[in-house]
């Protein structure tokens, strides 16, 4: 896979692949989770939009499942190529280096937990996909825990991700612009960091 | 004289040979004012003695223009990667560690092998192809302002920091670092290179090449001359996407 000319290809298909469509997906269901914090039928009635929308089968595969896990696995093989030296060379973008392939692994883990929590037990063991699900889950305070660390570092790798996914394609090329979205995507992840904290609270 | 009592306190990382197991060794070297480290090896080799007072080997250094424009004398110098030419022991916390260069095989004590940099630059062309059976006269001039940014990409003298401070720049990654990269936006600048850009473009665009760079931006700031390697990455990340779209879609 990672051999010849087709390396290339792969790693610019894994940095796309990370905004759109996974990272657009990922605003989209902490933006519906935030209905959460309405009230229980805001948000059983936005999940319900959600839930039955047409194709749904080809919605998950194409937009979700495929990419996701494309981008995870992929990004696994390029996390730990890489040998990451913080202790010796610690200039912040290295930190954000070091803590976009940290907060990489533990969206892995934290997204298969949560699909095996949610989408699994729905599709195969008769639950109900509705504010009840979450909220028995989060109900636990470890899994709360878990549950906030999980999503910050999603939006974290997200956001860091948009500011590497646009010099990878280069599109910021002068270090002016590279601050300034520097600046944006710390924005970005404050403000989705607050949104999916929020709506996460909202069940517990 | 001042110089008779005080010494300079040196811990270097030392190998016999490239197999052989790298140890410490402890040096007390003689001031004088203005010594840079290589005047403070040179003491190790008159007087090869170590800081225990036992008889040992001269320690083994590579250097050649003392005026930081050759790349050959690069160390890990308390912890950063620099010359060893430049590093003024008046400016450097003592005890001073120096180490090789941790990226490249070592060949003894101080000395390594940067052979991987030179096979990376002949593997992106970087130079200017002008031999021919005819004088080929005048190429195109080069516009003044770009020039003047060229000339700073031009500074490279692959001393192998950059690769050093990589992160993705290791045993497990075929990266072949920030420096060959620089060069190919160089010569890809250059009105008679440029003649040439394409197959610099496809060489970038193989294993280890420009999409293997993570962003973590060390290169930009341990480099000895202060060339702005992000800014050549991004620039070339920027004409590899062009280069890809023009090679599937057809040319503009």
């Amino acid at each position: 896979m990672e051999r010849g000319k087709n390396q290339h290809l792969y790693r610019k298909l894994h940095s796309l692949s990370g905004i759109i469509p996974v990272g657009v997906f990922l605003t989209v269901h902490l933006f519906v989770n935030y209905t959460a914090t309405w009230g229980m039928d805001a948000y059983n009635t936005a999940a319900g939009v959600m839930v039955n929308l047409p194709f749904k089968i080809f919605l998950e595969s194409f937009i979700i499942f495929i990419p996701l896990y494309f981008h995870a696995i992929y990004g696994m093989y390029i996390a730990f190529q890489s040998k990451n030296n913080v202790g010796s060379y610690g200039y912040s973008r290295n930190w954000k280096f070091f803590l976009q392939r940290l907060s990489g692994v533990i969206t892995f883990i934290f997204v298969t937990w949560h699909i095996w929590e949610t989408k699994v037990q729905v599709e195969f063991f008769d639950a109900e996909a509705n504010f009840n699900l979450m909220a028995n889950i989060v109900d636990n305070p470890v899994s709360l825990a878990l549950y906030i660390v999980g999503i910050v570092a999603a939006v974290y790798h997200f956001a860091n991700g948009i500011w590497t996914f646009l010099i990878t394609w280069g599109i910021t090329v002068s270090p002016k612009s590279q601050k300034f979205f520097a600046i944006i995507t710390l924005g970005l992840f404050v403000v989705l960091s607050i949104i999916g904290v929020r709506a996460i609270l909202a069940f517990a | 004289m001042a110089g008779d009592s005080k010494k300079i306190h040196l811990i270097i990382t030392r190998q016999q040979d490239a197999n052989s197991k790298p140890y410490q060794e402890e040096f007390l070297v003689p001031y004088r004012s203005n010594m840079n480290i290589i005047s403070a090896l040179m003491e190790i080799q008159k007087n090869p003695v170590n800081a225990q007072g036992k008889e040992t080997t001269p320690v083994i250094w590579e250097s050649v223009c003392l005026e930081e424009v050759c790349g050959a004398c690069s160390m890990v110098i308390n912890g950063k990667p620099r010359q060893a030419c430049s590093s003024l022991i008046d400016q450097l916390e003592q005890p001073i560690k120096v180490a090789p260069l941790s990226t490249f095989p070592v060949v003894r004590d101080l000395a390594v092998d940067r052979q991987r940099m030179f096979d990376s630059l002949k593997k992106v062309k970087a130079w200017v192809p002008i031999d021919g059976t005819y004088d080929l006269g005048a190429g195109p001039r080069m516009p003044e302002n770009t020039r003047q940014w060229a000339y700073e990409l031009s500074k490279c003298m692959t001393c192998g920091c950059c690769l050093e401070a990589c992160p993705n720049v290791n045993d497990n990654s075929p990266f072949m670092g920030p420096a060959p990269l620089s060069q190919v936006r160089l010569f890809n600048a250059h009105p008679t290179g440029a003649m040439h850009k394409d197959e610099r473009f496809e060489a970038v665009m193989g294993e280890g090449g420009i999409t293997t760079c993570g962003n973590s931006q060390n290169c930009v700031e341990v480099c000895p001359k202060g060339i702005p390697l992000t800014t050549s990455i991004a620039h070339l990340n920027r004409q590899v996407t062009l280069h890809s779209f023009k090679s599937f879609f057809g040319n503009f």
